[in-house]
């Protein structure tokens, strides 16, 4: 079960990560977007997405911290507790707001009507698996902040993680991680496994190249502003089964 | 110098009698789809009054357009790209669904279902958004013709220095219509706004439009756009806006506006601009001096120069002509008789207005003069200041000067003209009062009030050499494919919209006579010829996508369930 969950989930979930990204995105195009209840309700968002929004971005800082680079190499630069005060600060800072956030934007996704109308199966199943992986991640900075000697994850977590990458999964040291680590990789890599088919395509969208571009974009006629396709036939909308049932 | 073709429209306010027919079958065009329930492409306000949405004009809070930075350069009002980026979570400045109104539809099941009784039944209005029972409270002409203005009209954002002059008796406003659509402004605020780069202007005809493959809905051009102008369908989650009727405009026919506009006042060519005098003509430090500067950019295609220099650029032979031909370079440059819509917002807008002189005709004529006589019309122009300086916060940033001279030339064509149509000896000192000459104001009144469709519209057709490139090729309009998918909007699917093909357009285009006119249109390719909306069988069987004519008729559910329905009837079992 163990070689399964942590050694070949990871790979089968971003494989599918992977193929169905680009899938998607030649074939729905129509469909990226972060399809923004703003309309209907901005009171609650305005607090909850940005607060969870940054969360979130401070979150993907500390994992970058915390699971690509090796206890080794910041053992030299900074000592031991500096670290992990630095880990366990930001960790519950971005931890709170990612909660915060997202209990706020449920909230208002249960409660306002007209937002919880516009919401989907695949939308709830993917707040289901976010949610999850929320949890697990909590409880994960709460028991390292006040059990640090419990269980050192940058000694197990992190090297099966990174083992991931080097393609040499070594699924052991994973093994004896506390249930919360353990549920947290594994819904996450399912998080990742899902993401292609869900509106978390927006990420990708993050439009840094505004920052570069001139303000005002001339484009011809025939320009489509992509690689030309071969026949003018209208761009693939990709249909799910039930669309043409309906 | 970079020439470049702009599509432009001027429209003739005196003319508008307000009966929102261009808002109607602009929206049975082109946001008759779920999601867009509440967008009115084309809206017809009536001013003074709050706009649609309400108090859009209001830049102080919305914070549209742009303004000159501390260095004189210009920047968006609403926060430069590091500020957008910032707030691109939740944007701060987006109208809500109350600021244009929630849309809603009437019960009318309920006329033909309710059991007997002794009252009448009634169909209750029910929201379009989550389909609860609901009590409109606004809408987007709730205002009409001074509807309820006695007590929301002080909050018009263009009373802005006039606001103790102007009462609300009946007896003693004034108002007039304003229809407005998209600008399609030289320097599009929306286009800067978009952090994807979706929107684009077009190198052709300068039509500001969304690409709604690049489209990732971050909401910003709706805040940018100081006319907002640019809507965000709920249901598709993408931004969307006047098109200008671009399949239309490029087979050489005008917009579904323009041709359906009942007091004939719109008027649609080409005007060519110098790309590169843009920027430092929008950067002008005195909003007074915009109109001015706006002007400077456009050149005269009439001069050898440009004309050359235009060819030379690559715009084709036939556009030159067109431009040279364009009733919106004669009404703008001219005669100097059409003016923009708040230039004070630095866009350089394209869609332009001949102020009307109607509300100072009726005053004049309520006081017992005589309305038509160029000494009673000047003297009142000067002394009725009120729709004066109402109309200069709209077109002139405030500026009274060039709304005078306008309207002291509407006045003396209409006193020249009166003489003429009594048979009277015309009088020239009326025309050279207003710097014309006699004839120029006869060149002028017919442009204004007898000019036909031709002269009107001046649609150069989009080029043969880049026919494959036309959009209209494409047949179907990418919004609205698809549906909601497993990816997509949860509330209700979407009603497709239906453009018809460049062929057909064709085929009515070339037509001699009725008999060869394919009995059936949309709003989208009617010319004018024939009746809109009905279809033979076999054109049925070419079509898809318009509800209840085509095999896709099962693809609506709603379109379903009368069907099985008649089925079950047919059936006794």
């Amino acid at each position: 079960m163990n070689t399964f969950l942590f050694g070949v989930f990871p790979y089968l979930a971003m494989a599918v990560f992977v193929v169905g990204t680009i899938w998607r995105y030649k074939y729905d195009k129509f469909g990226w977007t972060t399809r923004s209840s703003q309309l209907y309700e901005s009171r609650m968002l305005r607090i909850g997405s940005p607060l969870f929004h940054y969360g979130i971005l401070l979150a993907v800082l500390g994992h970058a911290m915390g699971l690509v680079i090796p206890k080794a190499w910041t053992d030299v630069l900074v000592p031991e507790d500096i670290y992990h005060a630095v880990a366990v600060g930001g960790g519950m800072t971005a931890g709170i707001m990612i909660v915060v956030g997202f209990v706020i934007l449920v909230f208002r996704r249960r409660t306002v009507k007209t937002v919880f109308n516009a919401t989907t199966v695949n939308d709830k199943v993917m707040y289901l698996v976010l949610g999850l992986t929320i949890l697990f991640g909590m409880w994960n900075t709460i028991s390292t902040a006040f059990a640090p000697e419990e269980y050192h994850y940058r000694e197990g977590v992190s090297p099966w993680f990174r083992s991931i990458f080097t393609f040499q999964p070594n699924v052991d040291l994973i093994a004896g991680a506390p249930f919360q680590f353990q549920a947290h990789a594994v819904t996450a890599f399912l998080l990742v496994m899902i993401w292609p088919f869900t509106r978390l395509v927006h990420v990708f969208s993050a439009p840094f190249q505004y920052l570069a571009r001139p303000y005002i974009v001339y484009r011809s006629k025939g320009d489509t502003g992509q690689r030309p396709t071969p026949s003018r036939a209208p761009q693939g909308t990709w249909k799910s089964p039930t669309a043409s049932k309906r | 110098m970079r020439i470049m073709a702009q599509m432009a429209m001027v429209m003739n306010l005196d003319k508008c009698i307000g009966c929102h027919t261009c808002s109607v079958t602009c929206k049975q065009a082109w946001t008759n789809r779920t999601g867009l329930e509440y967008v009115w492409f084309n809206n017809v306000e009536t001013r003074p009054g709050l706009g649609y949405p309400r108090r859009y004009e209001d830049q102080e809070t919305w914070k549209g357009g742009w303004e000159l930075g501390r260095n004189g350069r210009l920047k968006l009002k609403g926060g430069g790209r590091l500020a957008k980026l910032a707030t691109i979570f939740s944007n701060p400045k987006l109208p809500e669904i109350e600021d244009y109104y929630e849309p809603w539809t009437y019960d009318y099941e309920n006329l033909l279902n309710a059991p007997a009784s002794k009252t009448f039944p009634v169909a209750r209005p029910h929201s379009l958004l989550d389909g609860r029972p609901m009590n409109p409270q606004w809408g987007a002409n709730w205002d009409d013709d001074l509807g309820g203005t006695y007590k929301t009209g002080h909050d018009d954002p263009m009373l802005k220095g006039i606001e103790e002059k102007v009462t609300f008796e009946f007896d003693k406003s004034f108002m007039f219509y304003l229809p407005r659509i998209c600008e399609h402004c030289l320097n599009p605020t929306c286009a800067a706004s978009c952090p994807s780069g979706a929107i684009y202007k077009r190198e052709e005809d300068g039509i500001v439009l969304v690409d709604q493959n690049r489209c990732r809905g971050w909401r910003m051009c709706i805040s940018g756009c100081p006319y907002k102008k640019i809507y965000f369908n709920h249901s598709t989650g993408k931004a969307e806006k006047c098109t200008f009727c671009y399949p239309r405009i490029e087979v050489g026919i005008p917009t579904v506006c323009s041709e359906t506009c009942v007091g004939r006042l719109r008027y649609i060519g080409l005007m060519l601009y110098d790309a590169e005098a843009v920027t430092a003509a929008a950067s002008v430090k005195d909003d007074r001096d915009l109109y001015e500067a706006q002007r400077g950019v456009f050149l005269d295609p009439r001069d050898p120069a440009v004309a050359r220099e235009a060819e030379r650029q690559g715009i084709p032979l036939d556009w030159i002509d067109a431009a040279k031909k364009s009733p919106v370079l004669r009404l703008i440059n001219d005669y100097k008789v059409a003016l923009p819509l708040h230039p004070e917002y630095r866009t350089m807008p394209m869609v332009w207005y001949i102020p009307p002189l109607s509300p100072i005709v009726d005053a004049v004529r309520e006081t017992g003069h005589d309305a038509e006589e160029a000494g009673n019309l000047f003297g009142a122009i000067d002394a009725l200041r009120i729709p004066l300086e109402y109309l200069a916060n709209l077109f002139t940033a405030g500026d009274v000067e060039p709304v005078r001279q306008v309207l002291d030339k509407l006045a003396a064509m209409r006193s020249y003209m009166r003489d003429i149509n009594l048979e009277r000896e015309p009088r020239e000192e009326i025309a050279q009062a207003v710097g014309m000459t006699g004839s120029e104001v006869k060149e002028m009144f017919r442009l204004l009030a007898i000019a036909k469709y031709d002269e009107r519209y001046v649609i150069p057709t989009a080029h043969a050499e880049q026919a494959h490139a036309l959009e209209e090729l494409a047949t179907d309009c990418p919004v609205g494919e698809g549906g909601p998918g497993a990816f997509g909007g949860g509330s209700g699917g979407p009603v497709p919209v239906a453009i018809q093909t460049l062929r057909e357009t064709k085929e009515r285009m070339q037509a001699d006579d009725m008999s060869q006119v394919p009995g059936s249109v949309s709003y989208l390719q009617w010319d004018g010829r024939g009746v809109p909306g009905k279809a033979s069988p076999e054109e049925v069987e070419h079509r898809q996508g318009i509800p209840g004519a085509g095999p896709d008729i099962t693809a609506d559910p709603r379109a379903e369930a009368p069907l099985k329905g008649m089925r079950a009837q047919e059936d006794p079992q």
